[in-house]
């Protein structure tokens, strides 16, 4: 059983890291110059009227803060805004007229599709790549992997994508954008899960190979370090074969960095998202994000930062959780 | 040891040299070293830290650093020469006829893994037991051995104390019932109390298996105890070699004499501790001569231009000086 | 600087990394054309092919892509060394006053650190930068103080050790201030390692400066790499066949931040250099027959 304080630690600094990032997705559309909503109410094309009713539309009368005018101290901006978001309630998005909560949950699936299969394969080859590279370190097979992943990391998400939509649609007859091909009616589940598998393969490879960098030169890395403690020529003294070394002893040690390593990159995977995303057309909340910017519509940006952001916490949370239970030093002191 | 014994030696090592291969030259880490281990027999192997001691013991399980290489030299066990097997031979005989305690075994385990396992491991690859499960009685009774109680075989490294690790590992190092053990400082960083209890332990467990040990130290106090036999190393060469009484009462080679003179003898609490003075030799920078001649009290002319070679000064009383070279003559006859 | 010469890679990215900036410095006289200025431009010059005239052919304006590229490099590097200057100078003190001073304002300190670690970074600059406007001030100010956190972290553990170090329990013990053991003992020893970190950073935070381009929030009164691969990518150069207009400002985003990759990595290796050999090398030369041994000391 995972420690307790260890557990309460994490946990609650999770919730204090999101609480800090619900403050600042207030401030940011509300008090940052240039903010959305203030400057369409100061719109100088409207009249009076018109101003104050989008002003009260969206609560802009109200005092930032406290309301100190008698009646509702919490009757302000702030918590205003709070108490809609625990109900669940993003706002309504400036181009849709629609509920931003639904925008996102439609879109939400489809990121979460394109993402799973790119992490997944770029750990399980990045790994196995990274833990050879590492055994046979300091030869050819070795300074080429380096290279290899050096060079992967380099490139810029979004113009591999590029690379990789021209070569797959000129060459390879790959479908350039979108989730499935539109008007066409399936005959089976086959039919349509294989038309789903091709728009998928050119964004997930993408995906794959940028992350697979990181992940090669990580678990390198952390195996070499590994091969060089002690009790691993314990082992090699035991009698055991090199596979049976990586296999009992290095293995399990040096999956621990890779689970950190996982959380920390969460981050860089919704970056990959949200640009893998828009040069595929993929309809994500990656791509979700990158309308809103070019439309203006702020509601949605808001919700889909918040959802983005949230969701990379609770999974940093979830590899914590995972690590302690791993990590023997953790789980039983 | 007799002189001439009617068995043959359980283990015999025949002009062993081996050297490390570096940035910084050539280190002639092991240099003509040669000596034999009846069954049964417990040989101390003593000397400065960074004489040799480990890097010999290590190149008997070949089991030296990517700079190591054994230039010479064989080493015997039961006839059979394991300087001339692959590597899968060697790797069958690891652990399961000639195993080792390492120096600083406290860190030798893996921190990942249960103590039980990592014994009934050693069990596993040799054939001793088809998997952990039905290792774990065997793995049992060793800890029980030890003195480290059965309950203790499912924790990990990290929940054991110091001295416990130390005697885990003394039980893994017996796991195969192997015939030779090698001892690399088992005292070293424990507190005087448990010190003794190793000893005592290491005792009774050669009585009681019939095993051979080489017990590698520098404190002279543990061979006189434990000890049938006794090499003494200076700087990678032999310097002498013989029974555990004559290496005390009737030590020839300077180096010998001066050691035993550095030790607090409860005897004569009187006498005068003398330290050596200058440093050990760099290996990979040699003097011509005889590698003690610059501390030597007693060095003359011939010892800075040759290198004196071990000589049997009496039967089973091997010394490398140039003192002895007519009394080698004369007693070998 | 002998550490970058010792690794093949290091020289290699270090001379890709000159060349670029000696091309960014030299555009007015590389370039032969000048993106600024406005020409006549007919049909065919749209998205023409490449030819003696045009290297890299032409883009969807009819202008020339070589000279674009050529002066691309100059706002893609202002950029990335201006917001790493500033994610250096924000990391470095954090990770002094945190690791030197420690304490609560240290903890705090690092608990922010922790926080913008966690939170994802390119949302973060596109809500920011799409609130703000993006002008090339505002977008290396949003890159500049997200990026210090992988500063912050590795300055505050080198600081950290350091206190705890001899020689400056040495020098308390003889009166020295916090100020001067700062300046004279911890930060020399920092240095090394928070230049090898900000060459890692300025392959970042080009790398951002490029995408947030892309994603149409780059300066608009600027062309850089990233902005050119917006502009092909948004008006048709792929249904074009145009490549030229969308492989050489990615190349040339590539080639900057891989030499910032090469060069880092490397002089991150010369600080922290790495074991000689692991348990699992050198099986096959260690036993030696005796002519192999004269061979191999020779």
């Amino acid at each position: 059983m995972v420690r307790r304080d260890y557990l309460v630690k994490k946990i609650g600094w999770s919730f204090l890291t999101i609480a800090f990032v619900l403050v600042l997705n207030f401030f940011l559309f509300r008090i940052l110059p240039g903010d959305p909503t203030t400057s369409i109410a100061k719109d100088p094309r409207l009249t009076a009227e018109a101003r104050e009713a989008l002003a009260r539309r969206f609560g802009l009368d109200k005092p930032v803060f406290l309301n100190l005018e008698g009646g509702n101290p919490f009757d302000s901006q702030f918590f205003i805004y709070f108490g809609r978001l625990f109900r669940g309630d993003l706002g309504t998005s400036f181009n849709f007229n629609r509920p931003v909560a639904d925008l996102l949950g439609e879109r939400l699936w489809n990121t979460v599709i394109l993402v799973m299969g790119g992490q997944v394969l770029a750990i399980v080859l990045g790994s196995t790549l990274g833990l050879l590279a590492a055994w046979k370190s300091k030869t050819g097979f070795d300074a080429a992997a380096i290279t290899f992943s050096l060079a992967a990391w380099s490139l810029p998400t979004f113009w591999l994508g590029i690379l990789l939509l021209i070569i797959g649609s000129t060459y390879l007859g790959l479908p350039t954008a979108g989730r499935e091909t539109v008007g066409v009616e399936f005959t089976s589940w086959w039919a349509q899960a294989l038309d789903l598998g091709k728009h998928l393969l050119l964004p997930t490879l993408t995906f794959t190979i940028v992350l697979l960098g990181e992940y090669m030169l990580i678990m390198r890395s952390s195996v070499l370090e590994i091969l060089s403690e002690d009790y691993i020529l314990t082992a090699k003294a035991k009698g055991m074969s090199h596979f049976q070394i990586l296999r009992h002893h290095a293995l399990q040690n040096a999956m621990l960095p890779i689970v950190t390593l996982i959380a920390l990159n969460l981050g860089f995977t919704v970056s990959g998202a949200i640009q893998v995303e828009t040069v595929f057309s993929w309809p994500g909340l990656g791509s979700m994000i990158f309308e809103a910017v070019r439309r203006q519509d702020y509601p949605v940006l808001q919700g889909a930062f918040l959802l983005v952001a949230v969701s990379v916490i609770l999974a940093n949370l979830a590899a914590d959780l995972v690590y302690g239970a791993l990590d023997p030093r953790v789980k039983a002191p | 040891m007799g002189v001439a014994d009617p068995q043959p030696p359980l283990l015999e090592v025949r002009h062993l040299s081996t050297h490390y291969v570096t940035d910084e030259g050539v280190f002639r880490a092991v240099d003509d070293l040669s000596f034999r281990v009846m069954k049964g027999e417990s040989m101390g192997l003593v000397g400065e830290s960074g004489c040799g001691k480990t890097t010999a013991m290590l190149s008997l399980l070949r089991l030296l650093p990517a700079a190591g290489r054994i230039v010479s030299g064989e080493v015997l066990l039961e006839g059979r020469d394991l300087m001339a097997l692959d590597e899968a031979e060697m790797r069958a005989l690891r652990w399961d006829r000639l195993s080792m305690i390492f120096q600083g075994a406290m860190n030798a385990l893996n921190p990942v893994r249960s103590v039980g396992d990592q014994i009934g491991e050693a069990l596993v690859i040799h054939g001793l037991a088809p998997g952990l499960g039905a290792a774990a009685p065997r793995v049992g009774e060793l800890l029980e051995m030890v003195g480290i109680p059965r309950s203790r075989e499912a924790h990990f490294p990290h929940q054991y104390s110091g001295g416990m690790r130390q005697r885990a590992m003394i039980a893994m190092a017996l796991a195969c019932s192997p015939q030779v053990v090698i001892a690399d400082e088992p005292t070293t960083a424990l507190d005087v109390m448990i010190q003794a209890q190793i000893l005592e332990l290491l005792e009774r467990l050669q009585r009681e298996l019939g095993l051979a040990v080489i017990l590698v130290t520098h404190d002279l106090s543990v061979v006189a105890e434990l000890c049938h036999s006794v090499l003494v190393m200076y700087g990678g060469a032999l310097a002498e070699y013989s029974n555990v009484d004559r290496i005390f009462n009737d030590p020839r080679h300077p180096y010998t004499r001066l050691l035993l003179s550095a030790f607090p003898d409860l005897s004569r609490p009187e006498g005068k501790l003398i330290s050596i003075p200058g440093h050990p030799p760099r290996l990979n920078d040699l003097p011509p001569g005889c590698r003690f001649a610059p501390r030597c009290p007693q060095a003359f002319d011939r010892c800075r231009l040759e290198s004196p070679s071990p000589r049997l000064v009496e039967p089973g009383h091997w010394v490398a000086c140039h003192l002895y070279e007519e009394a080698a003559l004369d007693a070998a006859g | 600087m002998r550490a970058l010469t010792r690794n093949r890679l290091g020289v290699v990215g270090s001379v890709m990394l000159a060349l670029a900036i000696l091309t960014a410095v030299m555009a007015p006289w590389i370039a032969p054309y000048d993106p600024e200025a406005s020409t006549e431009v007919s049909i065919e010059d749209i998205y023409a092919r490449p030819t003696a005239a045009h290297w890299l052919g032409t883009d969807d304006g009819g202008k020339d892509v070589f000279s674009a590229f050529i002066y691309g490099s100059r706002v893609s590097l202002i950029v990335g060394f201006a917001a790493s200057l500033i994610s250096m100078i924000i990391g470095g003190i954090v990770g002094l006053v945190a690791g030197f001073y420690g304490g609560r304002l240290g903890n705090l300190l690092m608990r922010l650190t922790d926080i913008f670690l966690v939170i994802p970074d390119l949302p973060l600059m596109i809500v920011i930068v799409a609130i703000v406007g993006p002008s090339l001030w505002n977008i290396i100010l949003v890159i500049g103080l997200l990026g210090w956190t992988g500063t912050a972290r590795i300055v505050r553990a080198q600081a950290l050790s350091l206190r705890e170090r001899q020689f400056v329990t040495r020098a308390r013990a003889i009166g020295a201030g916090n100020l001067h053991i700062l300046r004279r003992h911890i930060l020399p020893l920092v240095l090394p390692l928070m230049v090898a970190n900000t060459v890692l950073v300025i392959s970042l935070s080009i790398l951002s400066e490029s995408t947030l381009s892309f994603l149409g929030l780059g300066d608009p009164t600027t062309l850089s790499w990233g902005g050119m691969l917006n502009f092909a990518f948004t008006r048709g150069a792929i249904s074009a066949g145009a490549w030229w207009a969308l492989v050489a400002p990615g190349l040339g985003i590539v080639w900057v931040v891989l030499s910032c990759t090469l060069v880092g990595n490397t002089l991150e290796e010369a600080f922290n250099p790495r074991l000689q050999s692991h348990h699992l090398q050198g099986e096959e030369k260690m036993v030696v027959r005796p002519a192999q041994a004269q061979a191999a000391e020779r």
